[in-house]
């Protein structure tokens, strides 16, 4: 590893972990409570490759007890380092992570993520998206936490209409992109734009 | 500052309960297991409560505790310190002033908002315990969707007392999927749970968070030929005359003399102070 990598490597976490976790933590529970509605996050550094906004959530959610899948558009011996050394959580198969990071293209194929089982369906993975922006809304999204509907950019419809056909059971999504992320549960209800 | 970490709890704790609290936003009404740990409180006194507390807040947040509705009690007092000397957070008696609000067995009276948090303090979050004391058997009945022991629960009141007589804990159906213990709040609140606010339940000695996300159906549970019905005392408030108010029913001496007070300290406040008055109300002042 050349002084470069290892010196980006240590750089970059929360400069004052409990108060930027607590405001990261805001972000990310205002999102998936409100799913559609974008909101901001910030406090990392990441290395090349990935969002402030992931890098965050990362540093918010991951410790030694979580596994993370990164997909191969993302996994990069800096990303490895970065996240050993800020969390400490180990990376895992797709199949077994808690939280796996990515571009849309390269976290398929869905069905391979756990979705919980029927009497624990929390024990189900959250999925990282990593998307270009939220500007074009091209979905409508009912259910908890949306008082009438709101409108989302998402990478495709099918995929998250067949995962809130699962419910309970189900994978989670957060989408993000520059310094502000999204969520959808599996929860919500997707329909196209009209 | 203080010897604290921000909030009392470690970070990898917090994280803990995080995942958990987001997991319960994306199942509303299913209870998520989590590591409960000891906090320096007797389980009791709002152990669930504090720690989803401390795994939300941050320091730019106005904190109010109420205990039953009101903020003076030990309870509420006790908590509201603690965040106080270990989180250095704003606190509050006045409901539309608060960012998060940890209660105990009330909802407050003013309509809250988008911008609040409400956290309640759970005993007993799995509402078909006494039916089933045993957790393998009512996860199943969970994921099973089967709920029928509750309703036999609720025809048994009506055939014994001839009207559904569960007056708080009144268990509702989110999003018609879970039946959920809406912790034991007077069955007068429920109706108030489909509101603009998140709702978190933490509860720490039965090891369990869960969560209704803003807007989501809270339905109470009921039969057709009786229907549910939020009930109070037949009474207005005796200090600030409110009639729309849950009441606490006071004994003042010995002849049997009593009063009816607002349970919700602040709501019964602020609208003497907007000049309102009861029965007692001039006394009282």
């Amino acid at each position: 590893m050349s002084l470069q990598t290892q010196s980006s490597v240590y750089a970059g976490g929360f400069s004052n972990p409990p108060v930027a976790a607590a405001h990261a933590f805001r972000a990310a529970m205002n999102a998936m409570a409100r799913p559609g509605q974008v909101q901001d996050i910030s406090g990392a550094t990441p290395p090349e490759g990935i969002s402030v906004a992931a890098a965050s959530l990362l540093l918010t959610l991951c410790d030694p007890e979580t596994g993370v899948y990164l997909a191969p558009d993302v996994n990069s011996e800096a990303l490895r380092g970065w996240l050993a050394f800020h969390t400490g959580a180990p990376i895992s198969a797709a199949e077994q992570a808690d939280f796996a990071l990515g571009g849309w293209d390269a976290l398929m194929p869905l069905d391979c993520f756990r979705t919980g089982t029927p009497e624990y369906p929390d024990r189900s993975a959250t999925l990282i998206v990593e998307v270009p922006s939220f500007e074009a809304p091209n979905a409508v999204l009912s259910g908890p936490g949306i008082k009438d509907t709101a409108r989302m950019q998402l990478p495709e419809l099918a995929a998250f209409q067949n995962n809130a056909v699962l419910y309970p059971l189900g994978v989670d999504f957060f989408f993000t992109a520059g310094s502000q992320l999204a969520a959808l549960p599996r929860s919500s209800q997707v329909a196209a734009e009209v | 500052m203080n010897d604290y970490n921000f909030a009392y709890l470690d970070e990898q704790t917090k994280r803990m309960i995080r995942r958990a609290i987001l997991k319960g936003l994306a199942v509303p009404g299913y209870q998520v297991p989590f590591a409960s740990r000891e906090m320096p409180m007797p389980y009791g006194w709002g152990t669930g409560g504090v720690q989803v507390s401390a795994a939300a807040l941050t320091p730019d947040d106005t904190l109010k505790v109420i205990d039953q509705g009101a903020d003076d009690t030990t309870n509420a007092v006790s908590i509201r310190k603690f965040f106080e000397k270990t989180a250095g957070v704003e606190t509050t008696e006045e409901t539309e002033k608060a960012s998060v609000i940890q209660t105990r067995h009330r909802i407050p009276e003013a309509e809250l908002t988008e911008d609040q948090i409400l956290v309640y303090q759970v005993p007993i979050p799995e509402p078909l315990r006494f039916l089933e004391p045993r957790e393998t058997e009512t996860r199943k009945m969970h994921a099973l969707q089967e709920y029928g022991l509750m309703h036999v629960k609720l025809y048994e009141d009506i055939s014994q007392h001839g009207a559904i007589a569960t007056a708080y804990a009144y268990p509702v159906k989110v999003e018609g999927r879970y039946v959920m213990d809406p912790s034991p709040i007077p069955k007068f609140d429920n109706p108030k749970m489909e509101m603009a606010a998140i709702q978190l339940f933490g509860a720490g000695r039965e090891q369990r968070i869960y969560a209704v996300p803003p807007y989501t159906q809270v339905v109470p549970l009921d039969f057709e030929d009786y229907p549910f019905e939020a009930g109070k005392a037949d009474h207005a408030c005796d200090l600030c005359g409110a009639e729309d108010s849950y009441l606490d029913e006071v004994i003042l001496d010995d002849a049997g003399n009593r009063m009816f007070v607002c349970s919700d300290t602040d709501y019964c406040r602020s609208r003497r102070e907007a000049g309102h008055s009861g029965r007692l109300g001039e006394e009282a002042a």
